[in-house]
């Protein structure tokens, strides 16, 4: 009953200054929609931009090095055991590249319910050769099928379908900037020589791109079994296993429970590729800085739109004190407004938010490096429309605080004396 | 009828500013249920200011006033202005209303807010207080779209509301003609004869003040008659 007097009462007042009361709710529907595009739209760039890297970056990787043993023979005779031991000119021992017993290591890791998936891997260093001219490259091995599933694969492929690596003995889908270089058609037959020396020839079944030009200049991509042969190594041949988990954040400590199990090298995403979360950080922070910005300007509206109100109502605040409203109900009443301003204009804010971002989304956006993106990116996280509708009742209900306390002090006495 | 409705006791008042002076000087007087009383006297004499303080609005004076038998002194803002509320009707020299609602709920808005009644009953006795007046079929106007002398009706239809105990009026009748004030006196004197009501109006015309049973004239703070 109470409140739904102070609630009409409220409504009568706004009502009756209804221009004053859209151009306060407009500064909010205003600063709403803004901060809900931006922060989307920002938060869709940051996530093109980390994702050019990080989706196709696997959290952990294992893979061998060549080093120089950190054991030396002289460290481990007794004799020499406590002492110092200077050794200059120590040179790596002839080591395999490969992973050795990649089986029980891979089937160990798909038991590991941190794991969302696994692909193995084989680098190979190759010559392309282009008629007189060897050109340097890389030819990544992959199992066709996890590779698709755990990094995207296909969405990189831009012409040709990726499938065909799999499923046509000795192709190879080509970097773009390399098949540029090479005039290599699809369906053209290139040849490679691998570091030991051995040539073999490649039936080109697509163009790769990744986005970052000197990749695209360098690698290509071949099936497991095609790199296998090419290399002479026997089929359980795997110099890499790329590892996705369930949960990114855990990557930097299990890479090195993983490094002492299995006894190989690991590198977690977070060690591999720091810059780029310390950038989206960075970006993330001004989004949010330029969004409350503008809330914070909407909020002094409000305040300016209740503080004039209560100079224009002062008789009736009078009035209502003399009939027997205490100090609370002013208050209450003109808390309501300021809250009803905010809630309203919150609202068509969040709906006028999501309407900018859904345009933006159709907004074209070409570029040769994201093959992938047609649009400009947007991340519709409901997360944005909550911060929106939270600090709008918030910034509305604390521009409105001074001014009703204001109104909930005024001395009917003075007023009504003074006419 | 010989029951106290208001009493007060040595009230004195100083205003501050831009000296200090005293304006009330140890006023003490009681009214009856029933009684139709004036307070009359000079501009500037303090019969405004005692009205406030009598209405509870002004908190700021020495002295006590009791109202029903208790005490106001001890009460804080919310609880006086319950009391106002319930107890007190006000009638001021300008009408007051609430140009945003229509008349009906103008006079509907202290009911509401005492809530002793639902809104539908609050709307009847609103129609009763208006018939009474004369003017419910002014009810869905706007208060800006009445004459002055309409718009003085409500007001004292909105200080009827909640049935109070005393009706206080400061100078009702100083914006209105003659034949408005005529009006207005005539309906006072009604509410006192037919109603029993208890009212206490401050005017400075003596006209008016003569006609009604009790004259309280006061000069410099003091209550010089009685």
């Amino acid at each position: 009953m109470k409140f739904n007097l102070i609630a009409s009462i409220s409504r009568s007042l706004l009502m009756a200054r209804w221009r004053q009361t859209l151009v306060a709710a407009i500064g909010v529907t205003f600063s709403i929609t803004m901060f809900v595009g931006l922060l989307s739209f920002m938060s869709g760039l940051n996530d093109l931009l980390d994702g050019l890297i990080l989706n196709r970056t696997p959290h952990i990787r294992l893979y061998n090095e060549i080093l120089p043993s950190k054991n030396q023979p002289v460290d481990q005779a007794m004799l020499f055991k406590e002492r110092h031991n200077f050794i200059s000119s120590i040179k790596p021992k002839n080591e395999r590249l490969e992973i050795y017993n990649n089986t029980a290591v891979i089937k160990a890791l798909k038991n590991d319910d941190r794991v969302l998936g696994i692909a193995p891997k084989i680098t190979a260093q190759v010559f392309y050769n282009v008629g007189g001219i060897d050109l340097t490259g890389v030819i990544n091995g992959i199992d066709v099928e996890g590779e698709n599933k755990l990094f995207s694969f296909s969405d990189y492929v831009t012409s040709g379908n990726y499938i065909d690596l799999k499923n046509t003995p000795n192709s190879i889908i080509l970097g773009k900037g390399a098949a540029d270089k090479m005039l290599a058609e699809i369906g053209d037959v290139i040849q490679v020589t691998t570091a030991k020396g051995e040539r073999k020839q490649l039936k080109v079944v697509g163009y790769f791109e990744s986005g970052l030009l000197e990749i695209d200049k360098v690698q290509s991509y071949a099936s497991i079994n095609t790199t296998q042969k090419l290399l002479g190594e026997s089929n359980n041949y795997i110099t890499d296993i790329q590892i996705k988990l369930k949960n990114m954040l855990i990557a930097p400590q299990l890479a090195k429970e993983y490094q002492h199990l299995f006894n190989v090298e690991a590198v977690d995403i977070q060690t591999a590729n720091s810059q780029f979360e310390t950038g989206s950080s960075v970006r993330t922070l001004i989004s949010y800085a330029v969004g409350i910005t503008l809330l914070i300007v909407a909020g002094f509206g409000i305040y300016n739109i209740l503080n004039m109100m209560i100079y224009e109502k002062m008789d009736s605040i009078a009035i209502l004190k003399a009939t027997g409203f205490s100090g609370k109900d002013v208050n209450n009443i003109f808390t309501t407004i300021a809250l009803s301003i905010g809630i309203f204009g919150g609202l068509l804010g969040l709906l006028c938010g999501y309407g900018l971002s859904a345009l933006i989304d159709q907004i074209p956006f070409d570029t040769p490096s994201l093959p992938t993106i047609k649009t400009y990116p947007i991340n519709y996280n409901p997360k944005f429309y909550l911060i929106g509708a939270v600090f709008s009742i918030v910034t509305t209900y604390l521009a409105g605080y001074l001014p009703s306390r204001k109104a909930s002090k005024i001395d009917p006495v003075i007023i009504i004396r003074g006419k | 009828m010989n029951e106290k409705v208001l009493e007060a006791i040595n009230i004195s008042k100083y205003f501050h500013d831009p000296l200090t002076m005293q304006v009330l000087n140890n006023v003490s007087f009681s009214m009856h249920k029933g009684e139709f009383v004036s307070i009359i006297g000079k501009s500037g004499c303090g019969k405004s200011t005692l009205l406030y303080i009598l209405s509870t609005m002004d908190t700021d004076y020495e002295g006590d006033l009791i109202i029903d038998g208790v005490r106001m002194r001890t009460k804080n803002e919310s609880e006086l202005a319950q009391v106002r509320n319930e107890k007190i009707g006000f009638v001021f020299q300008f009408h007051y209303l609430l140009n945003e609602f229509s008349v009906l709920r103008n006079v509907m808005m202290p009911g509401l807010k005492l809530a002793n009644f639902s809104e539908k009953e609050v709307e009847d006795r609103a129609y009763q207080k208006l018939k009474i007046l004369g003017i419910e079929s002014e009810a869905l106007k706007r208060p800006n779209q009445l004459s002055g002398g309409q718009k003085q009706r409500v007001a004292i239809a909105r200080a009827l509301i909640n049935d109070p105990l005393i009706i206080m009026g400061d100078e009702p009748t100083g914006n209105l003609d003659k034949k408005n004030s005529e009006v207005v006196f005539d309906i006072f004197t009604e509410l006192a004869q037919v109603y029993n009501q208890s009212l206490l109006i401050v005017t400075h015309d003596n006209e008016f003040a003569a006609r009604t049973k009790r004259i309280i004239e006061m000069e410099d703070g003091k209550i010089i008659k009685m």
